[in-house]
């Protein structure tokens, strides 16, 4: 096991694990203000200290991992629902109609500047976790078509499809059967960086209010309550920015370790 | 060659045209009618019907899409519904902001990155090679926005070296814009230099590895003498494409940096005039962003085309 995957592992479940441990427990309430404790700096009361609100910082980072983890791997799981598929019929048919539309629609989609496309769907359909999810999503959706595709096409000339397609096989159970599970390591490392790009996608959107909405807690959005106390309390926003390099910075270990563990010559995207 | 280019010309035009019907349709599906929220909901019908009229509202989806990308074929965005003004000019104006950012982060993204890569190439493995891999790591985490508020939080509350935001405009001189835009730059900056790093440190190493590297050794060059001479400047093309996409999107990118400093940039043009339902701003400055990256895309490949013959002949 290498020195990433273990590090990045590590980091990673310890936010899974806050993440889940919020649904039963947190160290305080993340709805009851406590005024005259304010922007308390971090100590023996709460450990991370009190926002403005004199709310407890480690609790709302507990409860905050949950929505940002649940965006982007909601967001991860719509890239990889349409995204392979369209990937694996693009490389069986290579070269055809089908190939041709689902790549120009890919080319399309990655001309288009993410963040603005994100702060139009949340824009146009109003500000929530569910369109977050959605701008983020539709973003992941070519970045796994583009990834599979490149894989499955080299597969498509090895000797193993040969003979899968001699004794008969449709395309598409030899895309099932035989091109995907071959892909599947390529997947799970390219999840992992999409996820990380995810977090930090949610928190832009949500420091700009674009986001989940008050009263669910939020890394972004407390990152931009924090940006006019930041002279007076520098913690409300080093903790919360720290938090989500953190998680970032797992996730992204995580994936090369697991790249370097599974097949070090994966061939993945990083944007 | 011109073959390749028309090709090429014509997937250009087509994927513009779809780009204008996507941004069309999506902000038409959004809920809200521009005549009304200019109005106010007290108004009386007849007076948002006549202001409909006058802002061409009344006509067919179809007719407004063909007056409005007719006529930013001819340079003429149409008139905002907010300011009553032409909304290239608007977009003009803006971008006095937007372009220089852009490319004063895109400038020293490139500066950090060059010399890091080849830095960290050059010693593979070595212990600076560890460090500057690993301040990429740190870079592609960090939040731009967050960063931004910590600059501000050091250079500007504490040390008060800079101002927090806003921008003065270049009338009061060349460096005083300058300054006010070197924050969000470096904001803008930093997570680009990472990737750039990362890009131009593989890069090399794929070319270190080339035979024409080890012909130069044979012959006598020392290994820095190979790096330079024939290392760098093969490692160059792919880090250029990623340059080229890197502008495109930090037009885009500084709209999240615009907020933090307050600069009035397109991002904060295109954040009010979402709010302020003025749409034909909206579409016009997301349309004027994917035809940056469209055309950069296009330029890219086409230059491409130009070094290398076996392109061509693929597509």
């Amino acid at each position: 096991m290498s020195r990433n995957l273990i590090l990045g592992g590590a980091l990673t479940g310890l936010f899974l694990l806050a993440a889940i441990l919020s649904f039963t427990w947190t160290p305080d309430s993340v709805e009851a203000m406590d005024i005259p404790n304010r922007l308390q700096p971090p100590g023996a009361g709460n450990l991370l200290g009190t926002d403005h609100f004199g709310r407890d910082i480690l609790s709302m980072l507990m409860v905050g991992a949950r929505t940002s983890i649940a965006v982007a791997l909601v967001a991860v799981g719509i890239g990889m629902g349409l995204g392979v598929p369209l990937g694996l019929a693009a490389a069986a048919r290579d070269g055809g109609l089908l190939d041709e539309v689902i790549m120009r629609m890919n080319d399309l989609i990655f001309a288009f500047p993410s963040l603005v496309i994100a702060i139009l769907i949340t824009a146009v359909f109003g500000p929530s976790a569910t369109n977050a999810i959605i701008a983020i999503g539709v973003f992941n959706i070519p970045v796994f078509a583009r990834i599979t595709r490149g894989a499955a096409l080299s597969l498509w000339t090895r000797d193993f499809v040969l003979a899968a397609r001699v004794a008969g096989k449709s395309r598409t159970r030899i895309s099932a059967e035989h091109i995907l599970p071959n892909v599947a390591n390529l997947l799970i490392v390219q999840s992992t960086i999409q996820f990380s790009l995810g977090i930090l996608a949610e928190a832009g959107l949500s420091y700009v209010g674009l986001g989940a909405q008050p009263p669910i807690p939020s890394w972004g959005r407390m990152l931009a309550d924090a940006q006019t106390m930041v002279a007076l309390a520098p913690h409300v926003a080093l903790i919360p920015g720290l938090t989500i390099v953190a998680m970032v910075l797992g996730l992204n270990l995580l994936g090369d370790g697991l790249r370097d563990a599974l097949d070090p010559r994966l061939k993945v995207v990083r944007t | 060659m011109m073959r390749y280019f028309f090709k090429r010309l014509f997937s250009l035009g087509l994927s513009l045209i779809v780009a204008s019907v996507v941004i069309f349709v999506v902000v038409e599906v959004a809920p809200g009618d521009p005549a009304t929220f200019m109005l106010g909901i007290n108004a009386q019908p007849d007076t948002v019907a006549a202001l409909r009229t006058e802002l061409g509202l009344d006509q067919s989806k179809l007719a407004r899409y063909l007056s409005w990308a007719g006529g930013m074929l001819t340079g003429d965005f149409g008139m905002s519904y907010t300011y009553r003004t032409p909304v290239a000019q608007m977009i003009a104006d803006r971008l006095w902001v937007s372009l220089p950012l852009a490319i004063y982060a895109l400038t020293l993204s490139t500066l950090i990155a060059f010399p890091a890569g080849i830095f960290a190439a050059a010693r593979r493995g070595g212990s600076g090679d560890l460090a500057v891999t690993g301040a990429t790591q740190l870079g592609v985490a960090i939040p731009n926005f967050w960063f931004a508020m910590m600059l501000v939080l050091i250079f500007a509350i504490n040390l008060s070296w800079f101002s927090a935001g806003g921008f003065p405009g270049w009338d009061v001189g060349f460096w005083a814009g300058l300054k006010a835009l070197t924050l969000p730059a470096i904001a803008l900056a930093l997570p680009q230099a990472a990737i750039l790093t990362r890009v131009m440190r593989s890069s090399l190493l794929d070319i270190l590895n080339e035979d024409f590297i080890r012909t130069a050794r044979a012959k006598g060059l020392s290994a820095r003498q190979a790096l330079w001479r024939h290392g760098v400047r093969n490692a160059l093309i792919p880090v250029l494409t990623i340059i080229g996409l890197q502008f495109a999107f930090l037009l885009a990118g500084a709209i999240i940096i615009e907020q933090v400093f307050f600069l009035p940039g397109l991002g904060r043009l295109i954040f009010q005039a979402i709010t302020q339902r003025d749409l034909i701003v909206v579409e016009s400055v997301v349309m004027l962003l994917v035809f940056a990256v469209i055309m950069v895309n296009f330029l890219v490949d086409l230059a491409y085309a130009a070094i290398d013959p076996r392109l061509r002949a693929r597509t």
